[in-house]
């Protein structure tokens, strides 16, 4: 980007309809690469449900499928037509929400889905919270106090986060909080008592306890999703803080900080304001990075705690061979993945005003 | 009357693993209102003794002096909050690049305010009509559009006008000038100067200006220090700098290149280790 | 004696730290032990390194160290032992296996997966990302493609699907791993590429005539390398927590093999009263995590002091 360009064009205003069309072409692009991901990820979801298998109708259905049913899904999967007319009839089920039926629940893929989705949404959503409200605290003081014991401090417990398998801590924490002291509740999202008087319209429980103003059972539902989520949040607390304080480093170290200085201001306000301000717009990028990774991290941590979102739906179906409900789940985080690529790059362009000109 | 500001046998030092290094040796000046211009090359400790007068030096420095006062102030022991105040209140400093020094996420508007309503209490109406006052008085044409952009659409030169009016909108007495215009392009250079010379000549301010280029100094300045290894080599009149004394300095005079003379080879800068002490 | 061993150490020290090297071997070893120094100046990736070598030191010598056999226990006499009972260290679980033997053939296993997967992916990536930055153009353009879909995918979900298919196992267990790692790879060589293409060594390179595959293996992939070796080392971590989540799903390497994560899973049912049968394989799995993790860090440190401490 060369200044003298921009402001040319700023000055003038002749310049703003190339402008415009840049940021057009920007979006052109980038819708470009979202559809060719997604296609990809299809294309290799097709590849593990259609090609690897010797029988992709055995495959879905099982060896116990009568002769009927089998012809049938072998005329529905296509698999009579050559490959790649199999890949585009393939793509447009998946795009028509169309996963096949579970062997195991009997019911179409995406009807399940949309069933135990929100359980892992709100999961991964108040875990990504908790990270993100410790981790950038302890990320800034790691860097603002670099090189003391605080620093260290930091360091560790983010290198100790990367290293532990989450799936033990869960089951520690369960002894330690569920068996030994019952603070908390097990298994699930609530617990029997509440479980058919409580009624969920979004599939978020938390959210739609306290909206109802039931105190009695927000405070059950809370008491079932705050170890997961506390386990989930401090595996995102790890990574933010470490880049926080990466991030932090290198704003810390520029120019605008001494001028900052330089103009009196305290402090508070260049660390919390001027700093944070200008790390936050990498640090988006990460934040939407970890969701995602706790989206995949709930897969363990839900097999745990009994927690009946998507990673349980695809670790049981995987115990039964469901090939359709594992790749279903599959294309569905993938397709979380890439939105919430899209997102942090849209959120980028916003918080960055140098690529909001380009 | 008290000079704005008095310095005395300045030291600034850095412990690193090989031992006790001193960028600033014993500077010694006093500042009224006029135009001092400190020269020396990169690693003179130029900038430091400036970033010292200003509290800007990193905490790993050590700073010590027989005198360092600003006015009634002794800045030596004046307590970190009174020296804050100081900063853009009565002490400005101009850095040498806007592409880095204006904050990149912050509109141009917002960072001038937020030097005025550090230091004085006004209203946001008057703080924004003080800043559009500002980015006139800094020859920008039109305020109004310049306040609501952001540092990286506006040019270089453009940008360090407006690094002037976040310096200058809380009317401090004394402008430490960092080579404000080393990393701007030559034609704009000067239109800068003139701003900057227009501005500390009406508000009556002192500036200490703090370059590499003896030229641009001793048409600008009144007073030129000449540093060399974090020492003053030599203090002289601006008019009287053709008659310096010090072969460092005279050096310095001789790097410039003038028009109608034919010179081969190239003078070289002598740097004579007797000098450093 | 100690006084000329001291002397010897000393020049030795001094040829190395020489700054007008005589050979490109002193050059080469002299930088190599200016990294070390810097690498053991920083404690905890001591640390670290010293569970990599006890690591593979306790795989080597598995069946020389291990008292009692990984697979077959005593059913009888020594079901669910808690830790420090006669003759079982960490206890036993509740085939009567002795839980420090089997983490110990474990240490096999896990070291096994990390080798494989290094030596699937790091190639893979350096080649795809320096050709890719090299040769630029569509080339380039289809490469980072591939390269950002794969980048695009949740791996343990992509790992656990592919396992599905392909059967559990060990083995698909590594090639899932591998098909989810390279990617990270080719995105970095190809970003070091780019800044070393137009410098003027490879110019002079070019104009000497060099084939572009001689550049790529042998002038660009070089300064590669460093970063690259960083990057696996801290990989390596996150892939024995995968594999170890494979195995927890019973996915993984099939029992009775000793692998950590499926020693989780069986314990798992005895969590409440037997605690150790779980948690003794989770502390290996940590331990040996963070060792990658340490030894990573501190040869970030030494390799790029720019980017020191960050």
């Amino acid at each position: 980007m060369s200044p003298t360009l921009v402001s040319g064009a700023s000055r003038t205003g002749l310049r703003i309809p190339a402008r415009v069309s840049r940021i057009g072409f920007a979006t052109l692009r980038f819708a470009a690469v979202v559809v060719t991901t997604f296609l990809g990820l299809l294309a290799v979801t097709f590849f593990i449900g259609r090609v690897i298998p010797v029988d992709p109708v055995l495959a879905v259905l099982g060896d116990r499928a009568p002769a009927s049913a089998i012809e049938k899904a072998r005329e529905a999967m296509g698999l009579n037509l050559p490959v790649w007319q199999q890949f585009l009839l393939y793509v447009r089920q998946a795009l028509a929400g169309d996963f096949g039926t579970s062997v195991l629940t009997t019911r179409p893929v995406m009807e399940d889905i949309a069933r135990v989705f929100p359980a892992t949404i709100e999961l991964a959503t108040l875990g990504t919270l908790i990270g993100t409200a410790l981790g950038i605290p302890l990320g800034v003081l790691a860097a603002v106090k670099r090189g003391t014991l605080a620093d260290q401090t930091v360091r560790v417990i983010g290198l100790v986060g990367y290293s532990v398998p989450i799936f033990w801590l869960a089951l520690l924490g369960l002894l330690l909080f569920y068996a030994k002291l019952g603070w908390i509740g097990y298994p699930g999202r609530i617990g029997i008592a509440y479980e058919y008087s409580f009624t969920s319209t979004t599939g978020l429980f938390l959210f739609d306890a306290l909206r109802q103003g039931d105190l009695e059972v927000a405070l059950d539902v809370f008491r079932h999703i705050i170890l997961p989520a506390g386990l989930l949040g401090s595996f995102s607390m790890a990574y933010i803080s470490r880049m926080t304080r990466s991030f932090m480093l290198t704003e810390l170290g520029q120019e605008y900080i001494i001028a900052a200085r330089a103009k009196g201001l305290s402090e508070s306000r260049i660390i919390w304001f001027h700093a944070l301000r200008n790390a936050a717009v990498p640090l988006v990028t990460v934040i939407a990075l970890s969701y995602a990774n706790l989206l995949e991290g709930s897969v363990l941590t839900e097999t745990v705690f009994s927690w009946p979102g998507l990673g349980l739906y695809i670790t049981n179906s995987l115990q039964n061979a469901d090939m359709n409900a594992v790749l279903g789940g599959t294309i569905i985080i993938g397709a979380t993945f890439i939105g919430l690529n899209l997102l942090s790059d849209l959120l980028y362009r916003t918080l960055d005003p140098r690529t909001r000109a380009r | 009357m008290t000079p704005l500001l008095q310095v005395e046998d300045l030291r600034v030092s850095y412990a690193t693993r090989t031992g006790l290094v001193e960028a600033v040796r014993g500077v010694s000046f006093t500042l009224g209102r006029e135009r001092l211009g400190i020269v020396g090359e990169s690693g003179s400790g130029k900038s430091q003794t400036g970033r010292a007068i200003m509290g800007l030096t990193p905490p790993q420095a050590q700073i010590s002096a027989k005198t360092l006062r600003f006015g009634d102030i002794d800045l030596l022991t004046a307590p970190p909050k009174l020296r804050r105040n100081l900063r853009g209140g009565r002490i400005a400093m101009v850095l040498q690049d806007p592409k880095y020094s204006l904050n990149p996420v912050m509109t141009i508007g917002r960072q001038i305010v937020e030097t005025l309503r550090t230091h004085a209490r006004v209203s946001r109406a008057e703080a924004r009509q003080r800043a559009l006052e500002m980015l006139a008085a800094v020859q920008i044409r039109d305020p109004e559009r310049v306040f609501d952009l952001h540092p990286h659409e506006v040019s270089g030169g453009m940008g360090q006008r407006v690094m002037i009016a976040m310096m200058l909108v809380a009317n401090p007495e004394l402008l430490i000038a960092d080579e404000p215009t080393s990393a701007l392009d030559v034609t704009v250079q000067l239109e800068v100067l003139s701003i900057l010379d227009r501005l500390v000549g009406e508000r009556g301010m002192g500036l200490i200006f703090v370059s590499h280029d003896l030229r641009l100094v001793s048409s600008f300045c009144d007073r030129v220090l000449v540093m060399y290894a974090g020492r003053v080599v030599e203090e002289i009149a601006a008019s009287d700098l053709s008659r310096a004394k010090h072969p460092y300095t005279r050096g310095l005079l001789d790097c410039v290149p003038t028009l109608g003379t034919h010179r081969h080879p190239l003078p070289v800068l002598d740097r004579k280790p007797e000098w450093r002490l | 004696m100690t006084d000329l061993a001291l002397s010897r150490t000393a020049s030795l020290r001094d040829w190395l730290l020489s700054d007008r090297p005589q050979s490109r071997a002193q050059a080469r070893l002299g930088r190599a032990y200016m990294t070390w120094l810097r690498f053991a100046a920083n404690r905890l990736a001591l640390v670290g390194l010293v569970i990599l070598v006890a690591l593979v030191a306790v795989a080597a010598l598995a069946g020389v160290i291990a008292p009692h056999s990984p697979t077959a226990g005593d059913l009888g006499g020594a079901r669910l032992l808690p830790p420090l009972s006669p003759g079982y260290l960490l206890g036993t679980d509740d085939q009567g296996r002795d839980i420090l033997s089997r983490l110990i053939y474990g240490a096999r296993l896990t070291l096994t997966v990390v080798v494989l997967v290094a030596i699937l992916t790091a190639p893979v990536g350096l080649l795809i990302g320096t050709v890719a930055g090299y040769a630029g153009g569509i080339l380039d353009g289809v490469l980072m493609r591939v390269t950002d879909i794969f980048l695009a995918f949740p791996k343990l979900v992509l790992a656990l699907a592919l396992v599905a298919a392909l059967g559990p196992g060990i083995e698909n267990a590594v090639i899932a791993i591998a098909l989810t790692s390279w990617p990270p790879y080719a995105r970095m060589a190809r970003a070091e590429t780019l800044a070393v293409r137009h410098a003027d060594y490879i110019s002079a390179v070019q104009l000497m005539g060099a084939s572009p595959a001689r550049i790529v293996f042998h002038h660009v992939m070089p300064m590669c390398l460093s970063s690259l070796i960083v990057r696996v080392t801290l990989d390596m971590a996150g892939i024995i927590l995968i594999a170890a989540g494979l195995g927890f799903l019973g996915l993984g390497a099939q029992p009775p093999a000793p692998e950590w994560g499926a020693m989780i899973a069986s314990g798992r049912r005895f969590i409440l009263d037997q605690w150790w049968v779980a948690t003794m394989p989770g502390m290996a799995i940590l331990i040996v995590s963070l060792g990658f993790n340490l030894v990573g860090d501190g040869l970030r440190d030494a390799l790029d002091p720019r980017e020191s401490g960050r």
